[in-house]
């Protein structure tokens, strides 16, 4: 029995309950002072700590405890003045102590809140997220497990584990239940994702890249009858990584769920998987027998307890909230929602403003990274953002520009030389000799050439047919190696035929 | 010359009268010649030892300042790693791991260039009383050598007792550095928790764990404790403060003023006779010395050993978790087909004894969600309500002091099958754990029915280290004009002793 989303809707209600994991990007891990780079040849970025060699003990990364306070105060959260770390106690081959040193009952960070804005029906509307917790935990290592059919441990012929992920800080921000969303449910942890990440990246403590796994995100889905107030029971749906993904997983187990309710089927408890390509969950772990981590703090470590007036400063160098930011940009640009959310999308909005603020035109400086830049970008499927061209680049060329020594399109040149990496702009311009010919001499003398090697097309000007000129425009283009201004050569053209534009 | 105490030897060592490689020699010999019998060592490193002696003998030699102890042999208890030495807790399951790396009392005593003879036996991961539960064999006590030498570190105290090595390492959770210290006549030291890193020693149970000198004399443990104490930046427990002045006070052993404390709880019914006579003359010894002696309650004494059999298991029950045959140590029925958790399994079935595994399904299940408040939350609380009482105690004593042990030695075999009559043995140890404070124990005669030997233990506040060692002292130098000899002069000679 298939449902349609908006059959869905008019019957449930949704609870979302949504849990991001945050790789901090550190240089050091959580409890060792090991390098966290990311692809390093497996098992080179390990010691006796994080490999759990008999004897080694933990000690906390300072600078992990920073960024937590920083995340728990942009998120609206009481920093604890107290807090201790606690062991997660389970087997599993991947994690060298078989214990997860994480936080429990005594998180970082608790009760915060993030407001997120998406479009209703009804225009704009605010929706907030309530957080329960920010706490601090180390990630296990890695297992690849070979053979067998399902690419999970058990039924596998053999597995490689590699520990350099092995105590990589992490930091897991827990919503409280949201409920509410109604239809807009998708929506809402979408936003919320894309705020939160915003905000870790305006903040500087995390690469916050969902597909290389720094920013990770469980959905908890449940549905209720619209109008009861019992939660239904939930699934957990796991390995969602992209916005997009977000949206799709909990529409999709929306509608999974009413599905099974509407024949009289129960939701079991049990995390899902989220298959990329179908936008379907397949079922994982049941959690219907809760697994019993026996939790209890942590002897090896002190509690954390930070000063207040440490907690203070970092309050006061918190940097504006991202969604306040764009607002204040947007309107100091003049720029229409459209072409906001344009920028937003492609993820040049900081480049922008960093061109901007190397005294570029807001417009200019848009056109460019959105038009061109983001042209060549998709044509060689790469993301803007990995091209070799800075906002100082772009920032130089539409100066330039704006000063008459080049064209439209020689800065077109100019930017694909800077992409193809062959130094910055100046240089280019040096390398390749490209120059505007501005002096009307050369140019009266290129003009004088074209109409004499076209007497009959410049005839057809002298007698007002203007859509002739082209022909000897690019002439005088092609003499001039195309270091002409087009505009230019098209007046001074028309004024010698007698003409002027209509 | 093996018979000599350490600070004897360092000043032979220091004057030329003696190289290091000698007195190492004569100790590797004395080894040989006993060690079949004791079995204090689980692995002796021959060459290792005589190449760090012949080292310190080139500084010397070339005029480098040394460390006081440089030179003195020791005997390190296995369960502080050693970069490339097997460390096996006494273990199978760790049978054949060489420690790529040092811990760091080991650094400690490189660097003050103490010789490491090899490690000495020990109950399994130090869970025990009496040496029996090593995974390869008793170590035997040699006052009378079918008696047990105390445990965990009954290696290392028996080695001293044996003149197999004039100092050694312990670790005490329990009581397994004074308990084994007593019933062998020798000195243990529990330093105060945080005092001495943990960096390096695997962990029994890591809020009661905590490494101390083993010695003959008051005044080497102080020497050894110096050179292994001190703030830590890889133990985030490790105090950040100086170390208190042990040598100076073992050296001055004033107790003229001071005040100690007699805990009213420790002591009476269940102690042996033999036990409480010794233990009321070095009272009287010490009041004789000027020390004025009181009276102190600790009330909740009573529930320490219970509250300490939930927390300590239940540390070790996570903190052996990681011994899973996947990275080191031993890998059992990894066949064709076997599955991790199958290796896993069995690999901690093979390589686990008894009491460990006892040890591991108390502590997992004082753990479990629905219990962990009755079992683990109560026992912190009484953790807290035993800290108090000492506090409370030390407002009207400077120090605190019982027998170290109800009993003295008791024979081989004789308490294995009763673990609760096992687990009494350190009813005056554990508190001293509980509450993080400082313990020694030193020798105070033999029991008049058994002629073997009686300890007195010292409880001083974190900290406040020192203190034990003024009153041991003392009290050392007391019994010592008293007995003519040390107590270990008239222990019975080992057949081929040196």
């Amino acid at each position: 029995m298939s449902l349609t989303y908006e059959e869905v809707v008019a019957k449930y209600e949704p609870v979302l309950g949504l849990e991001v994991h945050v790789e901090l990007n550190t240089n050091s891990k959580m409890f060792c002072g090991c390098s966290t780079i990311f692809g390093a040849e497996p098992n080179t970025q390990t010691c006796p700590v994080c490999l759990a060699l008999p004897g080694a003990l933990p000690t906390v990364n300072e600078r992990a405890i920073e960024s937590t306070i920083k995340i728990g105060l942009a998120l609206n959260c009481s920093i604890a003045p107290f807090s201790r770390f606690a062991r997660k106690n389970y087997f599993y081959p991947d994690m060298p102590k078989n214990f997860q040193i994480s936080q429990y009952d005594e998180p970082i960070c608790v009760n915060g809140y993030v407001d997120v804005e998406i479009e209703t029906d009804e225009g704009p509307k605010v929706f907030r997220i309530e957080v329960e917790r920010v706490h601090m935990e180390e990630d296990t290592g890695k297992s690849l497990h070979v053979g067998g059919a399902t690419g999970r441990i058990h039924g596998a012929e053999y597995s490689l584990l590699d520990y350099n992920r092995a105590g990589i800080p992490l930091v897991e921000i827990v919503t409280k239940i949201v409920p509410g969303t109604g239809k807009y449910a998708p929506e809402v942890a979408k936003a919320y994702v894309a705020e939160l990440r915003d905000i870790l990246r305006s903040l500087g403590v995390s690469d916050v890249k969902m597909e290389q796994g720094s920013l990770r995100c469980d959905a908890n889905v449940s549905l209720r009858l619209i109008g009861s107030d019992v939660l239904g029971t939930r699934s957990e749906t796991k390995n969602v990584n992209s916005l997009r993904s977000v949206e799709r997983a909990i529409r999709g187990e929306m509608i999974r769920h009413a599905e099974r309710l509407n024949s009289g089927e129960r939701v079991k408890q049990e995390t899902r998987h989220f298959q990329e390509d179908t936008g379907l969950t397949r079922s994982g772990r049941s959690k219907e027998q809760a697994e019993d981590y026996r939790y209890f703090p942590e002897p090896d470590l002190v509690p954390v307890a930070p000063d207040a007036a440490w907690i203070e400063q970092l309050r006061a160098a918190l940097p504006e909230r991202p969604s306040i930011h764009r607002k204040r940009l947007q309107e100091q640009w003049a720029v229409p929602d459209k072409e906001m959310s344009a920028m937003i999308n492609a993820d040049v909005l900081d480049v922008v403003e960093a061109t901007v603020a190397l005294g570029a035109d807001p417009a200019k400086a848009r056109s460019w990274w959105l038009g061109e830049i983001s042209r060549i970008a998709n044509e060689r499927d790469v993301a803007i953002k990995d091209l070799s061209i800075s906002a100082t680049d772009v920032a130089e060329i539409v100066a330039l520009v704006n000063a008459g020594e080049l064209t439209d399109k020689l800065a077109r040149q100019v930017v694909e030389g800077v992409i193809a990496g062959e130094g910055r702009p100046s240089a280019i311009i040096a390398a390749r000799g490209i120059k505007v010919v501005n002096d009307d001499s050369a140019l009266m003398a290129a003009i004088e050439r074209a109409c004499a090697g076209q007497p009959e097309t410049a005839q057809k000007v002298r007698d007002g047919h203007l859509p002739a000129a082209g022909a000897l425009i690019g002439m005088v283009m092609k003499d001039t190696k195309g270091q002409a201004d087009a505009a230019k050569v098209r007046a001074l053209l028309l004024a010698h035929l007698g003409q002027s534009e209509g | 010359m093996i018979r000599n105490s350490a600070s004897e030897m360092a000043s032979k060592l220091a004057s030329g009268e003696v190289t290091s490689v000698a007195l190492t020699q004569a100790h590797l010999d004395q080894i040989s010649a006993v060690d079949k019998d004791v079995h204090a060592f689980l692995h002796v490193d021959t060459e290792g030892a005589l190449s760090q002696a012949a080292a310190v003998d080139a500084k010397r030699k070339s005029g480098e300042k040394l460390s006081r102890l440089a030179g003195v042999p020791l005997a390190l208890k296995d369960v502080m790693t050693q970069k490339g030495i097997p460390t096996t807790c006494g273990s199978k399951i760790l049978e054949g791991w060489r420690p790529p790396y040092d811990s760091t009392v080991v650094t400690n005593l490189k660097k003050n260039g103490i010789v490491i003879l090899g490690k000495t036996n020990m109950d399994e991961f130090a869970m025990g009383s009496s040496t029996e539960n090593s995974a390869y064999g008793p170590t035997h006590n040699p006052w009378d050598l079918t008696r047990i030498p105390g445990g965990s570190g009954g290696g290392s105290a028996a080695a001293l007792a044996a003149f197999e090595a004039p100092l050694a390492i312990g670790t005490d959770t329990g009581g397994s550095i004074r308990q084994p210290a007593a019933v062998t006549g020798t000195v243990g030291v529990k330093p105060t928790y945080g005092g001495v890193s943990r960096y390096g020693l695997v962990a029994f149970s890591s809020s009661l764990d905590q490494a101390g000198p083993c010695a003959r004399t008051v005044l080497d443990a102080a020497l050894l404790h110096e050179a292994i104490a001190g703030y830590d930046p890889k133990d985030s427990t490790s105090i950040n403060a100086p170390v208190p002045a042990v040598v100076v006070a073992a050296k001055a052993g004033n107790v003229k003023g001071m005040k100690i404390g007699v805990v009213k709880e420790l002591n009476g019914d269940g102690y042996q006779k033999g036990v409480r006579t010794r233990f009321e003359e070095s009272l009287e010894l010490l009041a004789a010395a000027g020390a004025e002696i009181v009276e102190v309650s600790a009330p909740n004494f009573e529930y320490a050993l219970a509250a300490y059999y939930l927390i300590a298991p239940s540390e070790c029950s996570s903190n052996l978790a990681r011994f899973d045959a996947m990275r080191y140590g031993l890998r059992v029925g990894d066949n064709d087909g076997a599955s991790a958790e199958s290796v896993m399994n069995l690999t901690r079935e093979v390589g686990f004894g008894r009491e460990v595994k006892r040890r591991i399904i108390l502590g997992t299940y004082a753990l479990s969600s629905g219990y962990y408040d009755a079992y683990y939350g109560s026992a912190q609380k009484v953790r807290t309500l035993i800290t108090q009482d000492f506090n409370k105690a030390f407002e009207k004593a400077d120090v605190l002091v019982s027998p170290t042990c109800p009993t003295t030695a008791f024979k081989i075999g004789e308490k294995t099958n009763d673990p609760l009559a096992m687990y009494l043995n350190d009813i005056a140890t554990i508190p001293v754990n509980m509450a993080g404070i400082g313990g020694m124990s030193l020798p105070s005669g033999v029991a008049g029915e058994d002629g073997l030997p009686v300890g007195f233990q010292i409880m001083s506040p974190v900290m406040k280290d020192d203190r034990m060692y003024s009153v041991g002292a003392s009290l050392e130098a007391a019994l010592l004009s008293k007995w003519g000899a040390p107590l270990l002069s008239t222990i019975p000679a080992l057949a081929g002793s040196k």
